[in-house]
C-alpha cells in the first residue's frame, strides 16, 4: 500500500468530563474507511463515552473530530447524522407501541402526496434496505414482539436509511445469544465489504479478534495501546485493558473461621450454578465484567430475586426460601450496586436513611425517640467520614461518595456477620475508597465474612483472600491470592481464556 | 422550630395561590353575572366565618372531608391511589348505623360510642383490604380495583340494606340514644341549628393519631419507605406486600370514621347516598393539604367553608360558581405541586 487509506473518523486530544471526573482525556483515534476499528476497555474506561462524544451525546471539553475529513465545529446528533455517522446504543431507543417500519422511519417519515403518513412507502423502503443488509425483520411486526437481536437490527436499519456510512455500536453484543452474534457478525462484515466503516465498543477480545481489522485500548480514559487486532496477542490486549500486572501487595496469612455464607449450585436470574464459600474473617472477591451474573447472584443471596434452583445458607440456616428480612435477622448485611434506587431514599434526611431497617431497634413502645435517632446518626456520620455530617441534609444532595459512606455506615451499624458489598466503590471519590476498603478490612479482621463484587481488578486484588471469576452467570475459576494476576483474572473475565 | 414554620410556609404557599387566583377569579366572573363582587364576598363570610352557626356548619361539612383526604393521604404514603374512599365510607357508616340501631337501647355513652366507632372502622378496612390485599399479592392496580368496588359496594348496600330499612325509605332504624354524639349547640348554644357534633372531635384526633403513626411509628416509617421506594425499602428489610395491604387497610379504616358525623352525629341513623360524594373529593383534600395530616385539617376547612358559602351565597349567585371556584384551586395547587415536583426531578438529573 502507497498511499494511507481515507480515514472516515478522526479524533485528536479529544477529552471529555463530567463535571470534576474526566472521562476521557487526550484521546486520538483514527477510523479507516471500510474497516471494523475496535475501542476496547474495561467499564469506566471511558470507550461509550469517547463515541458518544462524537454524537454529540457526551461534552466534548477539549479536542476535534474529523469526520471523513471535515472538521465537526459542534458535534451534536443531527450534525453526525448529517455526515453519515450513525450510532447504535446499548440501551436500545425503540418505541415498542410502534411497528418495525414505523420506528425505522420515525422522524423522518415518507409522505404523501398530501402531506400523509405514507405507511406502505415506509414499510417497502424498510423491507428492501433490510433485504440488502441481510438485515430482514417484517416490517410490519410491532417492536415489543421482537427479540433483542432483532431489536438491534432495527436500531441498524434506522441508522442506514438516513444514510449513516459509519455506524458505532455500543457494546452490540452484551444482550445478545451466540447465534445473534453471528448473524449481526455476518451483517457487519458485509457492510464493511460495501464500504461502509464500523466502530464496535466492547470489552469481549475474541470478538475483537473475529471482526476487527485495528484495536484500540482504553485504560481510565487514555489510550493504552493501538494494535492490529489480527496480530496482536490476547495477552497483550488484556494488560493494557487492566494495567500491567503488578504483584499485589503481601498479606499476612489469616486463620480463618466458620463458613457462613455457602451457596449451593444457585440459579437465578443471570447466575448459573454458581457455588461458594465464604467464612469468617475472610474476603472472597467476585471478578467479571459487569453483566455475567454477579448482579443476580447478590440479589439472590439477599432475598431480593426468585431462586430457581440450588441453595443458600447464613450461618448455617437454610435461608434459600427466607425473605430478605429474615436474612438480615442471621446477620446478612448488603451494599447494594444501585445505591440510588435500592441504598438510599434520595429525597429522605441521611437520619431517616440510616434508620431505614433499623427503625424497630430505635423505637420505644410509644414510637421513634427522634433525639435518640438523631444522636444515632450524627455518631453514624462523623464515624463514617461523612461530609457534610448533617442528619438533616437530603441524601439526594451528596455526591456518590458520602452516599456510599451512608449506605455503608446503615450496614455495618446493624453487625452484619456476612457482608455483600456489590460495586461498593464504583462512581466513589479517592478518600472515599480508602475509607471503604479500610472499612472492609477492618470487617475481615473482626471476623465478618465479606463477599466483594467489583469491576475493578486492583480492588479485588488488594483486599480479597480469594478471587472467582464470573462469565455469562458461571464462576469460571476460583484463584488463590497467589493465582490471582491480573492478567489471569483478566483473561478469564474477557473470555480470552477458558 | 424556624424549619416548622419554613415547611408549613412552603406547604401552604401553592395552596394560598390558588385561594387568591381562585378569588379573583370569583369576583371577574360574577361581575360578568352580573353583580356584585363585594356584595358576594360579604355573604359568603356572613354564611361561614362571621357567624356561629356558619362556623358550625363549616366544621360539620370539614369533618367527612378531614376523614376521606386522610384516606387517601395514609395510601398515597405508601405509594397507592386510594379512590375507593367512597365505598369504604358507605360501608363503614351501614355498620356503624346498623351497630348503633340493634344495640340495647339502655347501653351507655362509654360503650355504645367506641362500639360504633369501632365498627365502621372495621367495616372500611375491610373494604380497604381487598384492594389492598389484591395490590400486594396479585399486582392489581388499586385505581381499577377501588374504583369497582366503589360499584360493587354502593349496589350491594342498596339491595342488601333493605331489608334493614324502615318501611318506605332508604334508611336504617334510628340508632339508640348512647350512640349518638353530642351536637355542639349543646355546649355552645349559639351554634344553635348547626349539625356540628362530637364527630368533628373524632375526625381531630384521627388525624393527630394518623400524624404520629407516620411520623413517629416504625410502621409508619416503613409506610413511608414504601411509598418512596419499594426497591430501597425491600431491601432494608421491609415487607413491600404487607406494608401496602396495612396502608390500604388503614385508609379504608379512616374512611369507614366517615359515619360518625352523618350517623351518630347527624341524623343519627344510616341513609343511603348520605356522603354527596366526600370520597372522591377527598382526592382533594389530599393534594391540596399536601398528605400532611395537619395540611389535610387546613384542606379540609378549606373545602368546608366553599361548601357552606356556596350555600349562602346562592341567593344572589349560582352556586356552580362557587364549585368551579373549588375546581380552580384545585387546578391552582396541581399546577403549583407541578412545577415544585418538576424542580425536583430536574434537580435529580443535574446529581445524576
Amino acid at each position: 500500500m502507497t498511499t494511507a487509506p481515507p480515514l472516515a473518523l478522526s479524533l485528536r486530544a479529544v477529552t471529555v468530563r463530567y463535571g470534576a471526573l474526566t472521562a476521557c482525556r487526550d484521546v486520538d483515534l483514527d477510523v479507516e474507511a471500510g474497516a471494523v476499528h475496535a475501542v476496547v476497555g474495561e467499564n469506566g474506561a471511558g470507550k461509550s463515552t469517547l463515541l458518544r462524544a462524537v454524537v454529540g451525546l457526551a461534552p466534548l471539553a477539549q479536542g476535534t473530530i474529523t469526520i471523513a475529513g471535515e472538521l465537526i465545529a459542534r458535534p451534536s446528533p443531527i450534525e453526525a447524522r448529517r455526515r453519515g455517522v450513525g450510532m447504535v446504543h446499548q440501551h436500545f431507543l425503540l418505541v415498542d407501541t410502534l411497528t418495525v417500519a414505523e420506528n425505522v422511519v420515525l422522524g423522518d417519515e415518507p409522505r404523501t402526496r398530501v402531506g400523509l403518513f405514507d405507511r406502505r412507502r415506509a414499510e417497502e423502503e424498510v423491507a428492501a434496505l433490510g433485504e440488502q443488509h441481510g438485515l430482514a425483520v417484517a416490517p410490519r411486526r410491532l417492536v415489543s414482539e421482537l427479540s433483542v437481536g432483532e431489536r438491534q437490527r432495527v436500531e441498524i436499519l434506522r441508522a442506514l436509511l438516513r444514510g449513516a456510512r459509519t455506524l458505532i455500536l455500543d457494546e452490540p453484543t452484551a444482550v445478545l445469544t451466540p447465534p445473534e452474534v453471528e448473524r449481526l457478525f455476518a451483517v457487519l462484515r458485509s457492510l464493511t465489504a460495501a464500504g461502509s466503516t464500523v466502530v464496535i465498543v466492547t470489552h469481549k477480545l475474541d470478538e475483537v479478534r473475529a471482526l476487527a481489522q485495528r484495536v484500540t485500548v482504553l485504560r481510565r480514559g487514555v489510550v493504552t495501546a493501538r494494535l492490529d487486532a489480527q496480530t496482536a496477542s490476547t495477552d497483550e490486549i488484556a494488560e493494557a485493558m487492566v494495567g500491567r500486572a503488578t504483584r499485589p501487595p503481601v498479606h499476612e496469612a489469616r486463620a480463618t473461621g466458620e463458613v457462613l455464607l455457602s451457596v449451593v449450585n444457585l440459579s437465578a436470574g443471570d447466575a448459573r450454578s454458581v457455588s461458594l464459600e465464604v467464612r469468617a474473617g475472610e474476603i472472597v472477591g467476585i471478578a467479571g465484567v459487569e453483566g455475567n451474573g454477579q448482579s443476580s447472584l447478590v440479589e439472590a443471596i439477599a432475598g431480593l430475586l426468585h431462586i430457581e434452583s440450588g441453595s443458600v445458607c447464613i450461618a448455617g440456616a437454610d435461608v434459600t426460601r427466607a425473605s430478605p428480612t429474615a436474612r438480615r435477622a442471621l446477620g446478612l448485611g448488603h451494599v447494594p450496586e444501585d445505591r440510588h434506587r435500592r441504598g438510599l431514599l434520595l429525597d429522605w434526611s441521611l437520619a431517616d436513611n440510616l434508620l431505614l431497617g433499623r427503625e424497630g431497634e430505635l423505637a420505644h413502645w410509644w414510637g421513634i425517640d427522634r433525639a435518640r435517632v438523631r444522636a444515632d446518626s450524627e455518631r453514624l456520620l462523623v464515624q463514617s467520614d461523612v461530609r457534610p455530617p448533617d442528619p438533616e441534609a437530603l441524601a439526594r444532595a451528596l455526591s456518590g461518595g458520602n452516599q456510599q459512606k451512608v449506605v455503608l455506615a446503615r450496614e455495618l451499624a446493624r453487625k452484619p456477620r456476612v457482608l455483600l458489598a456489590a460495586q461498593p466503590t464504583r462512581g466513589v471519590d479517592l478518600g472515599a475508597i480508602e475509607l471503604i476498603h479500610g472499612r472492609l478490612e477492618a470487617l475481615r479482621a473482626s471476623g465478618v465474612a465479606v463477599l466483594l463484587v467489583s469491576a475493578e481488578l486492583d480492588e479485588l486484588l488488594a483486599l480479597c483472600d480469594r478471587v472467582l471469576v464470573m462469565l455469562r452467570g458461571r464462576v469460571l475459576a476460583t484463584l488463590t491470592r497467589d493465582e490471582a494476576t491480573k492478567g489471569r483474572i483478566g483473561a478469564l473475565m474477557t473470555g480470552a481464556a477458558a | 422550630m424556624r424549619k416548622v414554620i419554613d415547611n408549613l410556609a412552603r406547604a401552604l404557599a401553592p395552596t394560598a395561590l390558588g385561594l387568591l387566583v381562585a378569588l379573583a377569579l370569583a369576583g371577574v366572573l360574577v361581575r360578568a353575572w352580573g353583580g356584585s363582587p363585594s356584595e358576594v364576598y360579604r355573604l359568603f363570610l356572613d354564611g361561614t366565618w362571621r357567624s356561629a352557626y356558619g362556623v358550625g356548619q363549616v366544621l360539620f361539612k370539614a369533618t367527612p372531608l378531614a376523614l376521606t383526604g386522610l384516606s387517601v393521604a395514609l395510601a398515597l404514603h405508601a405509594g397507592l391511589l386510594n379512590v375507593g374512599a367512597e365505598g369504604q365510607l358507605a360501608l363503614g357508616a351501614f355498620a356503624m348505623g346498623l351497630v348503633g340501631a340493634h344495640l340495647p337501647a339502655a347501653t351507655p355513652a362509654l360503650v355504645a360510642i367506641p362500639l360504633c366507632l369501632a365498627a365502621g372502622f372495621l367495616a372500611g378496612a375491610a373494604a380497604g383490604a381487598v384492594p389492598g390485599a389484591l395490590r400486594a399479592y396479585r399486582g392489581a392496580h388499586e385505581v381499577i380495583v377501588t374504583i369497582m368496588l366503589n360499584f360493587v359496594i354502593l349496589a350491594k348496600l342498596s339491595d342488601w340494606g333493605q331489608r334493614f330499612y324502615l318501611r318506605e325509605s332508604v334508611h336504617t332504624a334510628p340508632i339508640v340514644a348512647g350512640a349518638e354524639l353530642g351536637r355542639a349547640s349543646q355546649w355552645l348554644p349559639s351554634m344553635h341549628g348547626s349539625a356540628l357534633s362530637a364527630a368533628g372531635v373524632v375526625a381531630l384526633v384521627t388525624c393527630l393519631c394518623a400524624w404520629w403513626f407516620l411520623e413517629r411509628t416504625p410502621s409508619g416509617f416503613r409506610l413511608r419507605a414504601v411509598g418512596l421506594g419499594p426497591d430501597a425499602a425491600e431491601h432494608a428489610g421491609v415487607s413491600v406486600a404487607r406494608t401496602r395491604l396495612l396502608a390500604m387497610t388503614l385508609a379504608g379504616g379512616v374512611a369507614g370514621l366517615v359515619g360518625a358525623n352523618a350517623v351518630l352525629g347527624y341524623k343519627r341513623y344510616y341513609e343511603e347516598g348520605f356522603s354527596g360524594g366526600v370520597g372522591f373529593m377527598g382526592i382533594a383534600v389530599a393534594l391540596v393539604g399536601r398528605n400532611h395530616p395537619l395540611g389535610i385539617l387546613v384542606a379540609a376547612l378549606l373545602f368546608g367553608t366553599l361548601a357552606q358559602g356556596a350555600l349562602a351565597v346562592n341567593a344572589v349567585v349560582p352556586k356552580e360558581l362557587v364549585d368551579l371556584l373549588e375546581g380552580v384551586i384545585i387546578l391552582a395547587v396541581a399546577a403549583a405541586s407541578a412545577v415544585s415536583s418538576r424542580e425536583l426531578r430536574l434537580a435529580a438529573r443535574r446529581d445524576a
